[in-house]
């Protein structure tokens, strides 16, 4: 018989998490013991537009879900591995602080990924949005030198997206070693992009991401997304001048 | 530790390295397999039979759409395999590996979880019985806490995967076993019991609150089916 360990008794105490009001007081008292400890509580940020910003090619009653209750508990989630770790640190528990790591890992992986997401997507036919070689000229420049141009790098990218098999992401990044070289990758679950490497842009390919519209169709969301991709996001993070924690 | 700790290098990929590719196929004979090609078995009752829990719009998807994905995919890999190897080259035999591992357990999952539902008002829910029942209770305490474990293991994959209550025919007792996406349980166990995790198999219906989805399925779980898999030597 599987000996459930504690993580696995955790997380599925934790997850998925109701809008209760006993769910509010116990966030309460994270925070209260997060403080206490002298340690961040982490929260959700605000899109920066509105739920139907991005209609039709990806609908408020996804944007409303992802955000509000899939982004939300991974940042809870995070929040309270997070005080069972500094629990299990101040007790000397080494066996608990490491079977918190996974946790860590995947709900704070999960609350940088979405966080990411959201600021690489802004409304179609804005100037974020409608002429990347405009938006973003040094990246865009990039692109063309290392697939030909931006055609081939949208076919490339979409490939990887389609070739991932279960829950996962699509990255477009940039080495910080190697001459600064973009590279596509996938991480998988909510693993996210660590060492050496800058995202640039990050695609969710969870099925929560599309499936309320696209159903099993997602070849038609890798298509669709490329109207909502916020071009500026991606150059400020390419020329390495944005200010947004990319590491946890 | 974590769910990963239950993931299995896949059967599917050991077996490729092992004997050749078409030999595979062979192997998987028996789950929709027709004359060396994977098809998709018909459901035993109709899309909306398992109403109000799985919705008629969710099942039709799944089988219809994903589940016929994964014999495609499955055909496809086979083929490439078998015409790489014919002409001896192995390099491309092994890459397409991890797409017959999942395509492959895509279908013998699926296959294997149609058969453990059926509609509440016939064979569905309700509590096993016979040599079932009395090892599920020596080696859980009782069938609701089998179905607590259970339920657990399900809200604790992170990502994609399914949950399976398998038969280890070395030691004799059951597990609770979770598999990462499409990995197909193997090795000692025997599947008896799958539910699939992946967000397409409650999405459409409860969309984030999967729990709910973990404690409606019970109502349409298929003893049965269970039972003979238990039972047979
Ligand atoms: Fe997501
Ligand atoms: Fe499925």
């Amino acid at each position: 018989m599987v000996n459930f360990n504690n993580l696995l008794q955790y997380l599925s105490l934790q997850s998925p998490l109701p809008s209760s009001s006993s769910a509010s007081l116990s966030n309460l008292n994270i925070t209260e013991t997060l403080t206490k400890m002298g340690l961040t509580t982490y929260t959700l940020p605000s899109l920066p537009y509105a739920y139907d910003a991005l209609e039709p090619h990806i609908s408020a009653q996804i944007m409303e879900l992802h955000h509000a209750r899939h982004h939300q508990a991974y940042v809870t989630n995070l929040n309270a591995a997070l005080v069972s770790h500094a629990t299990a640190l101040a007790e000397g528990d080494v066996a608990a602080q490491i079977s918190l790591q996974q946790a860590i890992r995947f709900h704070g992986g999960g609350h940088i990924n979405h966080s990411l997401f959201w600021r690489n997507l802004a409304p179609a036919g804005t100037a974020e949005t409608a002429d990347p070689a405009q938006a973003a000229p040094e990246l865009v420049a990039e692109i063309g030198k290392v697939w030909g141009g931006l055609a081939e790098f949208k076919k490339a990218f979409g490939a990887a997206l389609l070739g991932i098999q279960g829950s996962g992401w699509g990255w477009l990044v940039k080495e910080t070693g190697e001459g600064g070289r973009l590279r596509i990758v996938t991480t998988k679950d909510q693993d996210p992009v660590v060492g050496g490497q800058v995202p640039v842009l990050g695609v969710d390919m969870w099925e929560h991401a599309y499936y309320l519209q696209y159903l099993n169709g997602k070849a038609a969301y890798v298509e669709n997304i490329w109207n909502v991709i916020n071009w500026k996001t991606a150059e400020e993070r390419f020329a390495g001048r944005s200010e947004e924690k990319t590491e946890l | 530790m974590s769910s990963t700790l239950f993931r299995t290098s896949p059967a599917l990929r050991g077996a490729l390295r092992a004997s050749g590719a078409p030999k595979v196929a062979g192997a998987m004979a028996g789950i929709g397999f027709v004359r060396g090609k994977a098809t998709l078995p018909d459901l035993p009752y109709d899309y909306g039979a398992l109403e109000p829990h799985i919705s008629g719009k969710i099942m039709e998807l799944h089988h219809s759409k994903h589940h016929q994905t994964y014999v495609n995919g499955l055909n496809s890999a086979v083929q490439t395999i078998k015409e790489a190897e014919s002409k001896g080259d192995f390099t491309k035999a092994a890459t397409v590996a991890p797409l017959l591992n999942f395509h492959g357990g895509g279908h013998i999952n699926h296959t294997l979880f149609w058969e453990n539902l059926a509609p509440a008002s016939r064979e569905g829910g309700g509590d096993p019985s016979g040599a079932l029942q009395k090892a599920i209770v020596a080696d859980f305490g009782s069938v609701d806490s089998f179905r607590k474990q259970m339920d657990a293991a399900l809200a604790g994959i992170q990502g994609s995967g399914w949950a399976w209550l398998v038969k280890d025919k070395t030691a004799g007792n059951l597990n609770i076993v979770t598999r990462a996406n499409q990995d197909p349980v193997s090795g000692p166990y025997v599947p008896l019991l799958g539910i699939d995790a992946w967000e397409h198999a409650y999405y459409l219906q409860y969309q984030n609150r999967k729990a709910e989805y973990f404690e409606a399925i019970w109502n349409v779980i298929n003893w049965k089916t269970v039972e003979s898999r238990f039972e047979k030597p």
